[in-house]
């Protein structure tokens, strides 16, 4: 792999590690849903490089479907969503920027230190895109964790998946092309589903707020 | 034509077809039918590898060996019985207005692909496509769920989504790792996430990815098989989605994900050899039987009490697995069998049972047997199954475990009986009042289906009692593959 080629993924992994801090400091719904896309722009970047650096055709094919499934269509599908349930303006109110912040910090720590002994290891990829991947994936969750409204739950479950797919491309070099497709299938029907569900719970709670979802514990 | 490809084109035309005429009243029949279909061709299936051997099928994506064809024709029966319980059960739902034509249809059709999905994950030998089917398995399921769309069911399929599907992303970083790993070792011009092939080359794996993949591949799929700390999304599953679902919820989907934990536990020893992945096991195990144990003692619903003891049982299935060797792995196996036919069983019991009463909160149901003998007796049998009392086949399995851990691992075993005894108190002190006493319960307006209760307790009591020559050189076989032979 040449220099220039090395340090563009690189830059593509720091740029999705920005962005998922990026996420977790952002209150705005309609903010969020444009960082997802972003994030998916990014990877698709990432996936096109790493396929003209290895000569992997296999490559821009599944740069191609994240490029429509995840800067087109699951954003449009997002935002058509939050025009339909009219919550443009929501915001997420119960949210600790600076101490989520810092946990984050210690997150990415924690996954560098994981990925250390793999990243020693590979011979083929740049040393810490495993760990920013990880800590990606580990900021995503946190994402999930501190929200209560379902949307920015639903971004950060996908954003989970968005740094699985990075991690797979540049350790990986990619999965083969019917797992990926697989893969697309299942977070495309996952975010139907979910759509659907968000009708359904306001209709039954009068709101989106999954702090609602309460009521099943043991007496 | 294959029974392979059988296996898997009649769920999925049975899914297309009952999407059209599922909101028909014969739909239900249909079903049955298509179920039905599928346990015969997992029947050839399972003649065919007895008789000639493990096949690698279809460019080599699928594999079929006696570690998943026993858990092939378990799946097929259970969707078979399940759907004949369905059968009055949804058609007293519906009578009862809970349950539109148009949701029916909804049902039917989940049901028949997700059957698809668990019969792909078993058979698949593709790592991605394992992933990519359990995935799908958890969409349809959060489907079937949410049916009734009360606010407790939407709930609960939330839930079950979001804990799932981040449970399960970790397995999917888990494969991607298994896949690094792979790519070192594996020939080119072979498939690196094909199981066969990394079986091959297992002891060139590396260790130190391998060791991290397990651990994310196992408290992947572990969310999935229930395993504590990760079991919060199961009992909310179970309680809120129609019964049926809450029988193939626990006899099958818990199966499947052990059985993907397993594959991924061959490979992990190969490359490590050491005992990393058995003991990571023993503890989820163990902490998954103590945490279930303690919690049923706090239950008033009935279908929740049951999904702790699911959990329970998966825990000592995973404790098994751990400790490894002949003697447990066969154990781990037949308590596999015995418990997804018990707990299926109780389920097809207990859905009667509720919509007799009206409720699921068991102080509200009581004296079942002066009403209706037979779902009471089914109950309260099933329910001494479940708790391990002989003749049945789970008392066989857990004394088996329980020895094998005595000599491997003394000090597991008092938990493991800690563990057992609270069960047992917990459950027969609820289930003795709601079958026998002043009765509260009334009648249905369509016979309930008692044939699968009795069956399914049929084979579990022959299990106890006597395991066929074939069925035992085949789980001899099977726990052999697990130890990695």
């Amino acid at each position: 792999m040449t220099n220039l080629s090395l340090e563009l993924i690189n830059l593509f992994a720091a740029i999705l590690l920005m962005l998922a801090f990026a996420m977790l400091a952002q209150r705005r719904i309609v903010t969020l849903v444009h960082i997802y896309a972003l994030q998916g722009l990014t990877v698709v970047c990432a996936t096109s490089v790493v396929a003209y650096v290895t000569h992997q055709d296999h490559l821009y094919y599944s740069a191609a479907l994240t490029l429509v499934l995840k800067v087109f269509l699951i954003p449009y599908i997002l935002h058509r969503l939050i025009r339909r349930l009219d919550v443009r303006w929501d915001k997420e109110t119960l949210l600790n920027i600076p101490s989520t912040m810092l946990i984050g910090i210690f997150l990415v720590i924690f996954a560098f230190n994981l990925a250390l002994p793999i990243s020693k290891l590979s011979t083929s990829v740049s040393p810490g895109t495993l760990g920013i991947a990880l800590a990606c994936m580990l900021l995503s969750f946190m994402m999930m964790i501190t929200r209560s409204k379902a949307i920015p739950q639903v971004i950060g479950f996908l954003s989970i998946e968005n740094a699985l797919f990075f991690a797979a491309t540049s350790a990986t070099y990619g999965m083969p092309m019917v797992v990926e497709l697989g893969i697309a299938l299942d977070v495309l029907v996952g975010v139907f589903i979910l759509g659907v569900f968000m009708f359904q719970i306001r209709e039954q709670f009068e709101s989106l707020d999954i702090s609602n979802l309460e009521n099943l514990k043991e007496e | 034509m294959s029974p392979l490809v059988l296996v898997f084109a009649i769920p999925l035309l049975g899914s297309l077809t009952l999407a059209f005429v599922g909101t028909k009243p014969f739909a239900r029949n249909v079903n049955v039918a298509f179920s039905f279909s599928t346990f015969l061709a997992s029947c050839f299936l399972t003649a065919k590898i007895i008789s000639g051997g493990s096949i690698l099928v279809l460019d080599s994506q699928f594999f079929i060996d006696s570690l998943n064809v026993f858990l092939v024709a378990l799946t097929a029966f259970i969707g078979f019985t399940t759907s004949v319980f369905s059968r009055p059960y949804m058609r007293i739902e519906q009578d009862r207005g809970k349950m539109t034509p148009n949701r029916m249809r909804l049902y039917f059709s989940m049901y028949q692909l997700f059957s698809f999905c668990m019969l792909l994950a078993l058979t698949t030998n593709n790592m991605g496509i394992l992933w990519v089917s359990m995935e799908a398995a958890t969409l349809t399921t959060v489907l079937l769920v949410s049916v009734y769309r009360t606010p407790a069911s939407l709930e609960a399929a939330w839930k079950y989504f979001i804990l799932c599907g981040v449970g399960i992303a970790q397995a999917l970083f888990g494969t991607i790792l298994l896949y690094m790993a792979a790519q070192k070792v594996i020939a080119p011009g072979l498939n690196p996430l094909l199981w066969t092939n990394l079986n091959a080359a297992k002891g060139q794996l590396n260790p130190v990815i391998m060791s991290l993949a397990f651990v994310f591949l196992l408290v992947g799929y572990g969310t999935k098989v229930g395993l504590a700390p990760l079991h919060n999304w199961l009992p909310d599953a179970h309680a809120e989605g129609p019964t049926p679902i809450s029988a193939v919820l626990s006899g099958l989907l818990l199966n499947v994900a052990l059985y993907a934990v397993i594959r991924c536990k061959i490979l992990t020893d190969g490359a490590l050899k050491n005992h990393f992945a058995g003991r990571l096991m023993i503890g989820f195990g163990l902490l998954s039987v103590l945490v279930a144990a303690f919690s049923l003692l706090r239950q008033r619903d009935i279908k929740r009490m049951f999904s702790y003891s699911s959990i329970e049982h998966m825990g000592i299935m995973t404790f098994a697995f751990g400790i490894g060797g002949p003697i447990a792995n066969f154990a781990g196996l037949l308590h596999m069998t015995v418990h997804a036919l018990t707990k299926s069983a109780i389920f097809f019991a207990v859905g009667h049972a509720a919509q007799k009463a009206g409720s699921q909160i068991m102080e509200e149901i009581r004296g079942l047997i002066k009403v209706s003998p037979a779902v009471g007796w089914g109950l309260m049998m099933g329910t001494l199954a479940i708790l391990g009392m002989p003749p049945f086949g789970i008392f066989s399995s857990e004394f088996l475990i329980l020895t094998s851990a005595m000599h491997q691992l003394a000090w597991a075993a008092p938990i493991l009986l800690l563990g057992l005894a609270v069960a047992f108190g917990a459950i027969f002190v609820r289930v003795q009042p709601m079958v026998f006493g002043e009765t509260s319960v009334k009648r249905l307006s369509h016979p309930p289906a008692i044939l699968p209760v009795f069956l399914h307790l049929g084979l579990a009591l022959m299990l106890g009692l006597y395991i066929p020559g074939y069925l035992n050189t085949w789980f001899l076989q099977a726990a052999q593959i697990i130890g990695g032979q």
